[in-house]
């Protein structure tokens, strides 16, 4: 907060963290993007609230349920370049899987049938399922989009640092979905 | 009896023969014009449109694999409307049905993921249809998944028309059009059905697959076809 | 002339219809009794049977009671006729004893009743060549056709004309074809005739009519198959081809079975099958019934279909005219185009030519439905303006509602505002204006319809009958309607729009057949001339016609799911 870099964020939403990982697998250039950036929020910093003002934000995931939502939403308000990260948030991949017979049979299916004991859907804590599991930009504007499941370490990286250099376009030239 | 035709395409003056189609023709010169239900070796549909061309003088588009070159004809085969369709249609075929790469047999050997990605799609802006669509795995050694079917019919026609089974047609209309085997049986009951696995082999997506492969091994030999052809041709 | 018994009491003899009763002289009076889908469905065959019993009753020896086609006025039937004394009578249901007494009494020449035709502008302003023998011959009469100069036609083609010479005819006549695409008729068969054919021609009649709230051909094939036969022959004739099919929908029965009897009554009496007219020329007609595709009025998936395939269209070129059934050049009109060639034939194209305007000739049979006072069938010189139409032959809006739109040309066509009603109908002003002339259904609408909600019912009829071989057609019409539905049920927002344009441009370029290139068309017209419905669906969340279930307030999630797909926001997931 108190340097002058731009802010990046990442976060986390319906999907396996293998964005994440992927992100991680940019190995030693980590160390390269911190001299960057500052990582204001994400699993990797203990941060709580999501802060203002946040330059890059990176999602992973699709938007599968109320908290989702809720999350999108404040980050989408809080942040200037918004990044669809992977083919969840893009797509809503594997998660959308659910959407052509709806939740309910999705949460029989983890909570009922598959559980071998206290056989029982939540209702506390554990936050609703929306009808659908939806792309990012379904419900607010996203600015740019990486797509693979996962994307590669270094496609994540040529974006990032495109975006930090100002080269928005050149993301596309390096899609590919699965 | 074939005569010879010269015309233009993209600008370039080129020759063909008056059996040629637009689409070989382009081809023969180098000229790349995208394709999906187009499959050498087997007759044309024109279904999919993504072969669409402008041609001087039409109003309208036509499919480059139905279009028998002409004298004197003026062809556009990659205008920015032409390009800016394409991606229209490639994103059609995405949000029709499940099309889940990451957890598709035919991930990195598919050839709707190659156009998505030769025409640079990001993402799709249409909503999905998610239709609710089986999985027919009745049959001992190949599975049938309307998830990830595109309607192409290259599996109907080489059936027909290699093959000469004619185990695959299409049954229902519009957003119900589906793959159907003999007359609805499930695969593994058919009873005009060879086990030749053509069909597995032309599919250009994971819709028809071989059971017990990984990923990795599951890729389809689609070149094959024109030997197919011939040695049909050569045997009759 | 009846063969009944002289109580008349004996109407169903073995599953054959009563005979109509016939005066051996001059008729003083006919009850023209209409027997085409609209009337039978308000009884009219009972009525026509009532109504012989009645006059064989009373005695009237020199009243005719006979069997005829369309009268026109569907809206007021049952109707009859009666040609002498000018008059047509109106709702004259079975069941009213009342009506049908008025009406025998008026036959008796006791009393004089029913409405006015000659100054009646839904009459007068009407030009008949189509529809010259709806309602006044019996449609499975042949002998009430050729009685009228049916075969006329046919017969001078054959004995006195060379087939250039008919083709120069139907050239000069400047005939287009009235399946709605208006190409030049002549021209067609022009190409048809010049094509080589080894293996032999064909004559198809396309009455695959689909278009919701159409149906000229219907009553044509219902009230006067005769004539269609004889223009398929003479177009036969004229190209070369021996056999001919008309390609008719199953929903169509009476229109099968009455043409049906008309080609088995034709070939008894020479007019179709070998050496016709006592020339060597022959031909054959057969009848295909469609299975119920509205795709299958388009050539080429009329021509799979009557080949026994499914029917899907084909990438044209090549064109039926140089390859059509099995491969061989084919020459396909529809009903009304050759129920036209008689008339061109037998009294010349130059006549047919002073009717109609610059580039559209001769007449155009329209279904007029909707919110008008008279619905029915009505043939009009082209050229006649829109507002004519509607307000003097149509009688104006029913229920003295307000003028909205007129929609022409069906699911390909478009929608028509009022300040265009001074428009002259032809194919150009029609297509300028951003519709088309089409088949000939003609919608009028009042100010309770929601022109967003049109849209949304063509397009809903558009993904119904796609018949999914292309792409663009078999999901673009799938995704515009549920872009439609959005602004309806008020989940839509300006991007929304921005997108179903797009899509709309997209589809029209690159479907593979007119379904889905004419499909979009109902979006394209509406959003040109009500675009500002759109929006107050869009933005105020406003149905102006209180049709489209749009909830009050701003819409959720509206500004915010710009690009939104199906995003709802349910917690479905909730036990």
């Amino acid at each position: 907060m108190r340097s002058g870099k731009p802010k990046l964020a990442t976060i986390w939403l319906d999907g396996c963290s293998g964005c994440h990982m992927s992100f991680l697998d940019m190995d030693e250039r980590l160390l390269d993007l911190a001299d960057r950036v500052e990582l204001v929020y994400g699993c990797l910093v203990d941060t709580k609230e999501f802060p203002e003002g946040v330059d890059i934000t990176l999602v992973e995931g699709a938007v599968s349920t109320e908290d989702d939502l809720r999350k999108i939403r404040q980050v989408r308000q809080r942040t200037r370049t918004l990044v669809s990260l992977g083919d969840c948030a893009v797509t809503s991949n594997v998660p959308g899987m659910r959407n052509p017979f709806g939740p309910r049979p999705a949460l029989d299916r983890a909570y009922l049938e598959n559980a071998t004991s206290r056989q029982q859907v939540p209702t506390e804590v554990v936050p609703a399922l929306l009808a659908e599991s939806l792309p990012v930009h379904a419900w607010v504007p996203v600015d740019v989009f990486i797509t693979g499941c996962p994307p590669s370490a270094d496609r994540i990286l040529e974006v990032v640092l495109g975006l930090l250099d100002g080269r928005v376009a050149e993301a596309a030239k390096v899609s590919r979905f699965g | 009896m074939s005569e010879v035709r010269t015309l233009v395409i993209d600008g370039k003056d080129v020759a063909a023969t008056s059996d040629q189609t637009v689409l070989s023709a382009a081809e023969e010169n180098g000229i790349h014009i995208p394709t999906l239900c187009h499959l050498e070796g087997l007759s044309d549909v024109g279904a999919c449109r993504l072969c669409v061309v402008e041609v001087e003088g039409s109003p309208k588009l036509l499919a480059a694999c139905a279009t028998r070159v002409e004298e004197g004809m003026k062809v556009t085969t990659s205008s920015e409307r032409l390009v800016a369709y394409r991606r229209n249609i490639v994103e059609l075929f995405f949000v029709e049905r499940n099309h889940i790469c990451a957890v598709c047999v035919a991930n990195n050997h598919c050839q709707l993921q190659d156009q998505a990605r030769d025409l640079q799609l990001t993402h799709f802006e249409l909503p999905p249809l998610h239709p609710e669509l089986t999985v027919d795995a009745t049959h001992e050694r190949f599975v049938l998944d309307q998830n990830r079917c595109i309607l192409c019919t290259r599996c109907v026609r080489v059936c027909d028309e290699i093959e000469g089974a004619h185990t695959w047609d299409i049954q229902g209309r519009g957003a119900n059009a589906r793959l159907v085997c003999d007359l609805g049986t499930p695969w593994g009951s058919s009873t005009t059905c060879t086990s030749c696995g053509k069909c597995v082999q032309v599919c250009p997506t994971g819709a028809l697959f071989e059971k017990g492969r990984t990923v990795a091994e599951a890729k389809s030999r689609r070149p094959y076809l024109p030997y197919l052809v011939k040695a049909k041709r050569q045997g009759s | 002339m009846s063969t009944d018994g002289p109580d008349g009491s004996a109407p169903v003899r073995h599953g054959r219809q009563p005979e109509p009763l016939i005066p051996d002289g001059p008729a003083r009076a006919s009850a023209n009794v209409c027997q085409a889908a609209g009337c039978l469905s308000m009884g009219s065959d009972q009525l026509f049977e009532t109504l012989r019993a009645a006059v064989l009753a009373r005695g009237l020896h020199d009243v005719a009671v006979r069997r005829v086609g369309c009268l026109g006025l569907c809206a007021a039937g049952p109707l009859v006729e009666v040609p002498e004394q000018g008059r047509l009578f109106e709702r004259v249901h079975p069941g009213e004893p009342k009506r049908t007494e008025d009406l025998v009494s008026s036959l008796a020449g006791e009393t004089v009743a029913g409405r006015s035709v000659a100054a009646d502008p839904f009459f007068s302003h009407q030009v008949k060549v189509v529809l010259e023998r709806c309602g006044t011959v019996d449609p499975e009469r042949l002998e009430d056709y050729v009685a009228t100069g049916g075969y006329e036609g046919l017969s001078k083609a054959l004995t006195s004309m060379t087939p250039e010479e008919v083709i120069a005819e139907v050239v000069r006549s400047g005939l287009r074809g009235r399946g709605g695409a208006g190409y030049p008729t002549g021209l067609m068969w022009r190409t048809v005739a010049k094509a080589e054919a080894p293996e032999g021609k064909y004559v198809v009649c396309n009455a695959d009519e689909g278009d919701p709230g159409a149906f000229m051909d219907r009553s044509v094939l219902e009230s006067c198959p005769q004539q269609v036969l004889e223009g398929m022959a003479i177009a036969g004739y004229a190209v070369g081809a021996h056999r001919g099919y008309v390609y008719v929908r199953a929903e169509y029965p009476l229109a099968v079975k009455r043409l049906s009897s008309a080609i088995r009554q034709a070939e008894r009496d020479g007019h179709l099958g070998p050496e016709i007219a006592g020339t060597r020329f022959n031909f054959q007609v057969e009848v295909r019934i469609g299975a119920g595709a509205f795709v299958c009025g388009e050539e080429t998936a009329l021509i799979a279909s009557i080949q026994g395939g499914r029917g899907t269209p084909k990438p044209r070129p090549p064109y039926p005219a140089s390859s059509g059934l099995w491969g061989c050049p084919t020459l396909i009109n529809n009903v009304e185009t050759f129920a036209n060639i008689p008339s061109v034939i037998s009294r010349g194209g130059d006549w047919l030519n002073t009717i109609g305007t610059e580039r559209s000739k001769g007449t155009k049979v329209f279904a007029l439905t909707g919110a008008v006072t008279n619905t029915g069938l009505i043939e009009v010189p082209m050229g006649l303006t829109l507002r004519q139409i509607v307000f003097e032959i149509g009688g104006g809006l029913a229920e003295g509602r307000k003028f909205k739109a007129v929609q022409t040309g069906g699911p390909s066509g478009g929608c028509i505002p009022e300040s265009l009603l001074d428009m002259a109908v032809d194919y150009e002003t029609l297509a300028a204006a951003g519709s088309i002339m089409g088949s000939g259904g003609m919608i009028v609408m009042d100010d309770r319809t929601c022109m967003v909600d049109v849209a949304k019912f063509f397009m809903d009829f558009c993904r119904e009958e796609s018949c999914g071989k292309c792409l663009p057609c078999r999901v673009g019409t799938e995704e515009m309607y549920r872009l439609l539905d959005r602004v309806t049920t008020g989940m839509a927002t300006r991007s929304h729009l921005a997108q179903l344009e797009d899509l709309a441009a997209m589809v029209r370029a690159t479907s593979l057949c007119g379904l889905g290139q004419g499909a979009p068309n109902p979006v394209f017209s509406t959003l040109r001339y009500f675009r500002g419905e759109y929006l107050a669906h869009i933005d105020d969340h406003v149905c102006q016609a209180g049709v489209c279930p749009v909830p009050a307030g701003p819409p959720a999630g509206a500004t915010e799911a710009a690009l939104a797909g199906t995003a709802t926001v349910s917690s479905g997931g909730r036990p």
